[in-house]
């Protein structure tokens, strides 16, 4: 467990001093938000209506870009190699390397979100919707996004791989992320797309490490 | 029973015993398949009353829900076969799954056509984002993933390795995405008309659709021996048989 | 029989299109789907036939 822990530190440490590492996928999904209005409408009342949606699939975005990264310097250097000859769990690994991710990528996100939204004329009574949606969905993302990002950790540019293989994968996140702030926004309940998400992120807690440490061992045999 | 299903599974583990089993059975499955397409076409296509609502283009039904169908079961197949693989290390069932793949994405390509085609003269429009035609686009995205990365990997081992994974996690989340895509289209204006209306189909339509089914069942299976005799191939290069076996050919 | 007329089957009440065209492009799509093993079968052997002759020459000029 130790060796788990000083690995989440060691990543956090190092986020912390390369702030591009949590910074980048912020402005990415700054952009992707400015892209909207100048291509389709910028009228407000056209914007509220999309809002949700198009923050919902900027987020998805910007945490798809930032998960190439995710094993690659590890398999790179032999770290990999190291977790596995210390016999530590790989599960409990997978998991705190998942942890350190959205902690660089899907919480920023989170807590900015809210802030973007006023750009895009979000409803009032949509924004605590969006941190909760997101709250629950990025953890989603960062472990389903691991998966794709370990089976292609030891492949020459996998970043377009990973997006081929990992997007189909985000639509129900999305549907109900989505959906849970538009129903926000037009004033209906939206626990119940909330609970679904929170259902969600229990199962991919349980079941994608076990898929991460699978895919990574992969690398190894390269 | 138990013990004949052991011995079975043993002997699908031998390359060599399947190459010869399947050469003997291809005809017994590719014949009927062929009866079986042929007779649901006809039946289908010039005996079979016309939908009240739909008028003819509701024949469109006898490839659209046979291909839908299995596409839907080729990917649970290629995630069992893979499961297979990575507990038992079984490699007949790598070469099936991958063997699976393409042919499973061609269903679901014939499934997607022919359901937007089907939706011009009904709904008006190539393509509405009806349930289950978004499903269906999503499974094919599903198997593109999985082809795309196995293509990607540069040893054949890793390559069959993180299929399977992959698709396992697809099969897991497949019920998920048809769920969540079902709730997202009630959300939004449903499509008053469904291609497929099971409760309403009258007897002398069913039958050639059940046909359909079965020879596209039948087909699916005949393609997997196809490709999967040419993984043994392909892998049993290097062994004594297989040596022979192409000298024989060669002679010929 | 359904239809009165072949004329009319082809027709298929103004559907004809719709109809011969999913039919078409299935058709197309198992074709492809049964010859590209028989393709691939037929240039692996011969790839196989050519190495093996290779192999045969080699041992006999050593």
């Amino acid at each position: 467990m130790s060796l788990v822990v000083a690995t989440i530190k060691r990543d956090l440490v190092i986020a912390a001093r390369n702030p591009g590492e949590w910074l980048n996928p912020l402005m990415f999904f700054l952009m992707v938000l400015a892209l909207f209005p100048l291509a389709v409408d910028p009228d407000p009342k056209f914007l509220a209506k999309i809002a949700a949606g198009v923050v919902w699939v900027a987020a998805l975005l910007a945490t798809l870009l930032s998960l190439d990264a995710l094993f690659k310097a590890d398999v790179e250097d032999g770290t990999l190699e190291q977790w596995l000859a210390s016999g530590e769990s790989l599960y409990a690994m997978a998991l705190g390397k998942v942890f350190v991710h959205w902690c660089i990528s899907g919480l920023p996100l989170t807590l900015v979100a809210p802030l973007l939204a006023l750009m895009m004329n979000l409803p009032e009574e949509a924004y605590s919707a969006l941190f909760f949606s997101l709250l629950l969905g990025t953890p989603i993302l960062s472990l389903l996004g691991a998966v794709g990002a370990a089976l292609t950790a030891g492949v020459r540019s996998g970043g377009l791989l990973l997006s081929l293989v990992i997007l189909p994968l985000y639509i129900p996140i999305l549907i109900f992320g989505a959906s849970a702030v538009y129903h926000a926004g037009i004033e209906m309940e939206y626990a119940g797309q909330l609970g679904f998400l929170a259902s969600f992120l229990c199962i991919a807690m349980t079941l994608t490490p076990f898929a991460v440490a699978g895919a990574l061992k992969l690398n190894l045999s390269r | 029973m138990w013990e004949a299903l052991k011995r079975l599974y043993h002997r699908m583990g031998s390359p060599k015993w399947f190459y010869e089993i399947s050469a003997r059975w291809l005809p017994w499955f590719a014949i009927p398949a062929a009866l079986c397409m042929i007779v649901g076409t006809v039946w289908g296509l010039a005996f079979a009353p016309a939908d009240y609502q739909q008028g003819n283009s509701f024949r469109i039904i006898y490839i659209h829900v046979p291909a839908a169908i299995l596409a839907q079961s080729a990917y649970a197949m290629m995630a069992i076969a893979g499961a297979i693989f990575l507990i038992w290390r079984m490699k007949m069932a790598a070469w099936v799954a991958a063997s699976i793949a393409p042919i499973g994405a061609s269903f679901c390509f014939i499934a997607l056509m022919t359901g937007a085609i089907w939706g011009k003269p009904t709904w008006g429009t190539w393509w509405v984002w009806d349930a289950r035609l978004t499903s269906m686009l999503l499974l094919l995205f599903l198997y593109f993933g999985v082809m795309a990365l196995q293509k990607a990997m540069d040893t054949e081992d890793t390559a069959a390795k993180a299929g399977a994974i992959l698709s396992l996690v697809g099969l897991v989340n497949i019920p998920i995405i048809k769920y969540s895509v079902e709730w997202w289209n009630t959300l939004h204006q449903p499509a008053t008309l469904k291609l497929t209306e099971e409760s309403t189909m009258a007897m002398d339509m069913l039958i050639p659709l059940l046909i359909m089914i079965v020879g596209f069942y039948l087909l699916f299976a005949t393609l997997i021996f196809m490709r999967t005799r040419n993984q043994v191939l392909w892998h049993e290069r290097k062994k004594n048989w297989v040596k022979k076996l192409i000298q024989a050919q060669a002679e010929r | 029989m359904f239809f009165d007329s072949f004329a009319e089957f082809l027709a298929m009440g103004k559907h004809g299109f719709y109809v011969w065209l999913c039919y078409g492009i299935t058709a197309l799509v198992i074709i492809a789907n049964i010859l590209a093993p028989i393709r691939q079968r037929k240039k692996l052997i011969e790839q196989q036939t050519r190495l093996q002759r290779r192999e045969k020459k080699n041992a006999s000029e050593a």
